[in-house]
């Protein structure tokens, strides 16, 4: 390991939450890591279509020792898959950060806050408020579309339980649940000059960090970013970039015309297409991109987003140099003795 | 692309079908004209709390029938309303959230396609590319900034004009309603 940076105090048996910091929200990584200053990066976990926890262990193991947080998606393209909430209950067990997407698609306000209280109480920190796509998008276009609050109701429904220890009712939360709030943003989609003031709604909300739809034009990017630096909103959260490798020029053209919300420009698709080796260049896009954005004032870390490419994740994050020799927390190494200092 | 049956939007009422861009569409005047709009309606409430003993003293569950009936023609015909019985196209920019398949009330989804329609039904603008533009046409467009609350379901087919009268909501930034 060349790690030189470890937090010890970031290391604890599964089971036995780590103390909430002053002037923190929650007892997580992710906000530690994001409060510290430090680069952060969260990854998506792909959720097995199976009852075995197992596979839940084998995807995350892919991020082991190269994420800060893994975000469980919560039935994403309306594709029916295991729940957030389990794959999040599960993932805490052995004592990983998990993130529980929460998409207003499929569950009431009743459910929704139901479901919140269950994951704090299996020791999930973070949680991602989604509005979700449309049913017609997944593999269930018959179904009722829930849809009873949107990202933001969402988000200041959750504030709301956490900071006034209330359900949405007003009725009393005795133990309320200390989560760090996100929301997703995608500064790529029209309209975009509204795209700046939805996200300062979305702070107003409750929104403590931001996950980004995929970037692959980094100069929108940038223009976003200025316009949420004059705002004064990468004060207020901390946002991370979205990215990802793409694998082929052909499956990128499938992802823009069939994705909703997701910009890729010609240019990404040329580069691609010039490639030898297609998939080695959409690593290294994918690598080009995450440099990029790094150097942008406001973005505090990267979400990767890697669909059936999980295994390239830890190689992206190493090449990339984002971690900048910072060993993020690992399963091998339980308990504050353990990590190398 | 998947074609055959029609999922409806999560309040769509049957028989309404998503508006084409290109067909014409009162809604679609209506966003573009959404300062005069803005202002009939300023109008519209003075007349509205200025009434309001009148219809008190008629009485406001009587008047709830022809008066939902009649802000369901108007604002059906206008807006393409959904009758969610919690107005708030003045912070809409005139474009009614219940159209969007999502019934998003506090602005776009992250879906929308490059040509500002829809992502679920492409044919259709998006319900908050049209909003954005007619807040920009308004004095007060910037209540699009506000934050809103979930629809309270029990109001849906309620009449909001009469709440407006009853004074049980705050006036200005919430009409029409």
């Amino acid at each position: 390991m060349s790690a030189r940076i470890v937090h010890p105090a970031d290391f604890a048996e599964p089971g036995a939450p780590l103390a909430e910091l002053p002037g923190h929200v929650s007892s997580g990584r992710l906000e530690r890591v994001l409060r510290r200053g430090e680069f952060a990066v969260t990854a998506e976990l792909s959720p097995p279509d199976s009852a075995d926890p197992q596979d839940v262990y084998n995807r995350a193991a892919a991020f082991d020792g190269w994420v800060d947080s893994i975000n469980a998606t919560d039935g994403s393209g309306a594709n029916c898959h295991m729940s957030s909430v389990a794959i999040c209950a599960l993932l805490t067990r052995v004592g990983y950060s998990p993130i529980l997407q929460i998409s207003c698609r499929d569950h009431n306000r009743i459910a929704i806050q139901g479901n919140v209280l269950g994951a704090a109480a299996m020791g999930v920190c973070n949680v991602l408020c989604l509005t979700g796509d449309g049913v017609q998008s997944g593999d269930h276009p018959e179904a009722k579309p829930v849809f009873d609050l949107d990202s933001i109701s969402l988000l200041a429904v959750i504030k709301r339980m956490r900071d006034e220890q209330r359900f949405l009712s007003g009725r009393r939360i005795t133990s309320p649940p200390r989560l760090f709030l996100g929301a997703a943003e995608n500064p790529f989609a029209p309209p975009c000059d509204f795209r700046p003031l939805r996200l300062a709604k979305k702070v107003e909300a409750g929104a403590q960090f931001i996950q980004t739809q995929y970037c692959f034009d980094v100069p929108m990017l940038r223009d976003f970013m200025a316009k949420v630096r004059e705002m004064g909103l990468d004060r207020q959260c901390f946002i991370l970039a979205g990215v990802g490798p793409l694998p082929s020029a052909r499956t990128a053209r499938w992802m823009r015309a069939n994705v909703p919300g997701v910009h890729i420009p010609d240019s990404v698709i040329a580069r691609l297409e010039g490639a030898a080796d297609q998939r080695a260049e959409g690593k290294r896009l994918c690598i080009d991109i995450i440099r990029e954005v790094r150097e942008i004032p406001g973005i505090a870390g990267v979400h990767v987003m890697a669909y059936r490419q999980e295994e390239y994740v830890a190689e992206i994050v190493h090449d990339s140099g984002i971690l900048e020799g910072r060993a993020p927390w690992r399963r091998d190494l339980n308990g504050p003795s353990a990590p190398p200092g | 692309m998947t074609r055959g049956i029609r999922v409806p939007a999560a309040f769509e009422p049957a028989g309404k079908r998503p508006r084409r861009a290109g067909s014409f569409a009162l809604r679609f005047w209506s966003v573009r004209h959404a300062s005069l709009l803005e202002r009939l309606y300023a109008a519209f409430e003075r007349v509205l709390t200025a009434s309001a003993p009148l219809l008190g003293w008629i009485g406001y569950e009587r008047l709830e029938r022809p008066v939902a009936a009649a802000e369901r023609l108007v604002k059906g015909a206008l807006f393409d309303c959904r009758m969610c019985g919690r107005c708030i196209l003045s912070s809409t920019g005139m474009s009614c959230p219940m159209n969007c398949p999502k019934g998003m009330r506090n602005g776009p989804c992250g879906g929308v396609r490059p040509d500002g329609h829809c992502e679920i039904y492409a044919e259709m603008p998006c319900v908050w590319v049209e909003a954005w533009k007619g807040a920009q046409a308004m004095r007060g467009g910037g209540a699009i900034e506000q934050v809103q609350p979930p629809v309270d379901h029990r109001l849906k087919g309620r009449s909001s004009w009469l709440d407006v009268a009853r004074g049980a909501r705050s006036g200005s930034g919430t009409l029409p309603s």
